[in-house]
């Protein structure tokens, strides 16, 4: 007889805690959207865990009623691959945001990626400091006035997703918080996917940087300026569905579809790291003329790396069994001994 | 042929003393385990340079290992030796100081030449060897290098590889002065080289060819018999402080029955409990070495919620970068052990020279009141029992503890009467249980007669809960600004680690009277030194007594009511003064204090000296 699993209800994942993000902020809706994901994945809910750093975006944890762990800044990464390593059958969820996880905590950013522990890690970049009211943050453009930048940062910004795809990252998405379906299609994605999965989420802080996504969110804009990549179509965008990307060699173009055949078009492979690469680089400043669209969905995947978590227990049996278990007081012992009488 | 007389000795002090690639740590390794299987009371202490080669030849690349072993109870390495084996002029001169006058040299003559004594600085025209300045020593000039490469020309090795057979000839030479027994080291190379013949039958005839020198010329007239010490009765091995300590975490882990997870970063002189630890896998111990000294930590505290048996060890300046995690363990109450094997500071300070200054470090080195359990031990064989008694600490207690070792004992060997597995105290740890929905609610904040909260780990139904580095209401575990929680808070962090005072051993007076003129109240690696000392002020009629604090925080219950029992308290310390001032802030006795900052071990003279200034 086969255990009847009760029915999760996005209502089961809510905590009793209340919400205190401004209102209006882009968090609500990622908050959401997981609790709306996670009841389809037929997982009780003690083996969800949400581990976050510091920032706004890290008090997520305490809004689900999960186990969860608000820690401190820039560390969640790391602590979140202990207990992966350790605890290998649950499912880790980190929270982060821009400052967190490229800044303070960039060097645990990185290595977590390498060692691709089946972590989920969402990042919710707005480009600023919010918590702290209101200074530049990595993911800021240059020239940003801030509280900290009066005179325009002077910084060149990070671009989240060439650095992860430079990291090794083996699964590497973007998606944004006005855009409900697709963001749920992205963080089920980064659920599947074996190994860390990086979401970046373009998030609105509305009170200190408020309106910084708003060219690729607002309907009369986005189609005109996003690209939404999927596996196996052609690279199309524009407002009528009339423009498309080729690639020249390895040089990406823009073509009229009115004079170009969609059948010339790049079609998007998820798992071609050389055209992800290429696509991760489609970060102009959109103010510019000619600039590329910026390409949502999912950039890169890689389904053939062991997870960290796998190859730290593999070892861990293959020791147990090639040794055997081990015995305490042979190992206390030592190999020479002598009888004092 | 000069008969070869035998003499009776209680205690020797051999220092080996030779460039940083000349293999002295092993052939003083080496020395020590014969020692020790032939049944001597014994301390060591390795004392080397940072660099892994330092410039050849020159002073600062002099790597020693000093060895003190006797048919009597050996306390500490020694203060002089007895005996210096030098192989180049800047090994010689770097020890010749410590050399007791009349002391044996042995001296490795090809060290000797020009290009050594340029290196070593040494003024032209100057040869120790045939100057006349050794007149006070018993000086034996050995061609080392000579006598090993003619024993190994038709070995078919090239110069260099027959150059680094040398230590062995030494080895060899002292194992027949000294009637150790040679069978562990054979089976030491045989081990060693076993993949590579040529050069495991180049060293054991080498090490075969040093004791047949000291047999076959007439340089040497004695030889020396050391009886085995009479120890306590019982089954001894060799041990260092780091092997040790490595070993009382995977015991501590055998008996909660909990995995162990080791999150570390490399550092001197802690890295080798890592590599000791990463070899027992078939243990169910998990080592992970991280990107930095930060996620090293964190993710042991990712373990600790898992319900791992949760370390990190490091040394000061790691400890310094793990600050905070240390913060949000105590924060979370969860169980973790830090490891600080000290080393001297601040900053990068002397890496390979030992120090105590990093107790202030332990007990304040964190931003907002955030009290932790200290222990510190003060042996290498002691380490064994305060890293299980810091893993039980912590588990028990739900509470980070901070271990305290130093290069000196870390790196120190001696002989240990190891205990069974069964005689170790039980360390009983259960998780908090499922619970249904129709339960009350779990509050994860809810405190035991300890004041210890769950621990409730991830997986378990019902029991889901969110902890963090913000402060918490009590039993609830919510975020909570409110002023007179977070007093109350504060207080119960602080009461949980006072209350582990119920749990550990009163302090005792290793030796001496119970009351007296002066106690001298010493912690960590110094016990030895300030243990020769005291017995050496009795003997010649003092009332002083010795006590060594291995419970830092909180302190042993009866430890004032001892301090209040002598006339005078004395507080030796290898720091500017920091137990010290905790003593007289808690106890208000006018303890004075004796420090020394060399990166170096107290010699017992020196402690006495300090004594007899302060009651003559």
């Amino acid at each position: 007889m086969t255990a009847v699993v009760e029915k999760l209800t996005a209502k089961d994942f809510s905590s009793d805690q209340e919400v205190r993000w401004c209102p209006g902020c882009g968090d609500y809706s990622i908050l959401k959207q997981v609790q709306t994901i996670l009841p389809d994945l037929g997982r009780p809910k003690e083996e969800f865990v949400f581990i976050s750093g510091i920032g706004c975006s890290s008090r997520f944890p305490y809004y689900m009623d999960t186990f969860g762990m608000h820690s401190i800044h820039g560390r969640a990464n790391a602590i979140a691959t202990g207990l992966k390593a350790t605890r290998p059958e649950l499912s880790v969820w980190v929270i982060s945001g821009d400052g967190d996880s490229m800044s303070i905590g960039g060097n645990h950013f990185i290595h977590m990626l390498r060692r691709n522990p089946d972590i989920n890690l969402l990042v919710f970049n707005n480009q600023i400091y919010g918590l702290t009211k209101g200074q530049y943050s990595p993911t800021s453009e240059q020239g940003k006035v801030t509280k900290s930048t009066p005179m325009g940062s002077i910084d060149y910004p990070f671009n989240p997703i060439a650095l992860s795809l430079g990291a090794d990252g083996t699964f590497v998405a973007r998606t944004m918080d006005r855009d409900p379906k697709h963001q749920q299609a992205m963080i089920r994605r980064a659920y599947d996917h074996q190994g860390t999965s990086l979401v970046e989420i373009y998030q609105n802080c509305n009170v200190f940087n408020d309106g910084a996504f708003e060219i690729y969110t607002e309907k009369s804009s986005k189609k005109e300026q996003t690209l939404m990549m999927e596996h196996g179509q052609p690279l199309v965008f524009g407002e009528n569905n009339d423009k498309g990307i080729k690639l020249d060699g390895f040089k990406p173009i823009i073509v009229d579809l009115n004079d170009s055949s969609v059948n010339d078009l790049w079609i998007h492979d998820e798992e071609d790291l050389v055209k992800a690469t290429i696509l991760s680089r489609f970060y102009d400043d959109p103010a510019k003329g000619d600039h590329f669209p910026r390409p949502f969905g999912v950039f890169y995947v890689n389904n053939h790396k062991d997870t960290f978590d796998k190859l730290f227990n593999d070892q861990m049996a293959y020791a147990k069994e090639k040794m055997g278990k081990g015995d305490l007081d042979k190992l206390i012992a030592g190999k020479e001994t002598w009888v004092v009488n | 042929m000069t008969a070869i007389t035998d003499k009776d000795l209680e205690s020797v002090v051999i220092r080996f003393a030779g460039d940083s690639g000349d293999g002295m740590q092993l052939t003083g390794t080496q020395f020590t385990n014969a020692t020790a299987l032939h049944g001597n009371d014994l301390a060591t202490f390795p004392d080397f340079p940072a660099e892994i080669r330092a410039p050849l030849g020159t002073l600062a690349g002099v790597s020693g290992f000093q060895i003190h072993f006797g048919s009597t109870q050996i306390n500490t390495p020694g203060d002089q030796s007895d005996v210096l084996v030098a192989m180049n002029v800047a090994a010689f001169k770097v020890n010749i100081k410590n050399l007791k006058k009349g002391g044996v040299i042995i001296l490795n003559s090809d060290g000797f030449d020009s290009k050594n004594l340029r290196l070593a600085n040494v003024p032209e025209d100057q040869n120790p060897i045939n100057d006349g300045s050794l007149a006070d020593y018993d000086v034996k000039i050995v061609d080392v290098t000579k006598i090993t490469r003619a024993a190994l020309a038709d070995s078919g090795m090239t110069t260099k590889e027959i150059d680094r057979c040398k230590n062995m000839f030494v080895l060899g030479l002292v194992y027949w002065m000294y009637h150790r027994p040679i069978e562990n080291t054979l089976e030491f190379l045989r081990t060693k080289f076993k993949k590579n013949e040529a050069v495991m039958n180049a060293n054991i005839k080498v090490l075969n060819a040093g004791w047949n020198y000291g047999e076959t010329t007439e340089m040497f007239a004695n030889r020396y018999t050391i009886a085995p010490a009479k120890m306590e009765s019982g089954v001894y091995r060799g041990i260092m402080g780091n092997q040790a300590a490595a070993l009382g975490l995977i015991s501590a882990s055998v008996k909660s029955g909990l995995p162990l997870f080791y999150g570390t970063y490399p550092i001197t002189p802690a890295s080798d409990i890592l590599h000791d630890l990463s070899k027992y896998k078939n243990f169910d111990i998990k080592t992970y070495q991280a990107e930095d000294e930060i996620a090293g930590i964190c993710a042991a505290i990712g373990a600790a919620f898992g319900g791992h048996l949760a370390v990190t060890g490091s040394s000061g300046p790691g400890i310094a970068l793990k600050g905070e995690a240390i913060g949000l363990a105590t924060m979370l109450e969860l169980p973790l052990v830090i490891l600080n094997i000290q080393r001297a500071g601040p900053s990068t300070g002397m890496p390979t020279k030992t120090e105590q200054a990093d107790l202030n470090q332990a007990m304040f080195g964190r931003n907002g009141e955030c009290p932790v359990v200290v222990l510190a031990a003060q042996s290498p064989s002691d380490c064994f029992t305060l890293a299980y008694e810091a893993c039980k600490i912590a588990l028990q207690h739900m509470i980070p503890v901070f271990f305290l070792s130093d290069g000196y004992i870390a790196n120190g060997a001696e002989p240990w009467k190891f205990p069974n597995s069964a005689d170790l105290e039980p360390i009983n740890v259960s998780f908090a249980k499922e619970r249904a929905a129709t339960d009350d609610k779990f509050m994860p904040y809810f405190r035991d007669e300890k004041l210890s909260r769950p621990w409730a780990i991830p997986g378990t139904k019902g029991l889901e809960h969110r902890i963090g580095g913000i402060e918490k209401q009590n039993v609830t575990g919510n975020i909570s600004y409110d002023a007179a929680n977070h007093e109350l808070m504060t207080h119960l962090r602080q009461e949980k680690v006072d209350k582990v005072a119920d749990f550990i051993p009163l302090q005792t007076i290793d030796s001496g009277e119970e009351s007296g003129d002066l106690l001298l109240l010493g912690w960590g690696g110094t016990y030895g030194a300030l243990r020769t000392a005291t017995a050496q002020m009795i003997a010649e009629g003092y009332k002083v007594s010795h006590a060594q604090v291995r419970y830092i925080n909180p302190f042993p219950k009866n430890l004032g009511e001892i301090l209040g029992r002598f006339k005078t308290v004395v507080v030796p310390e290898l720091n500017n003064g920091q137990l010290v001032k905790i003593i007289r802030d808690k106890y208000f006795v006018d303890a004075i204090p004796y420090n020394k900052i060399q990166g170096l071990p107290f010699m017992s003279h020196e402690v006495i000296a300090k004594i007899k200034q302060i009651l003559d």
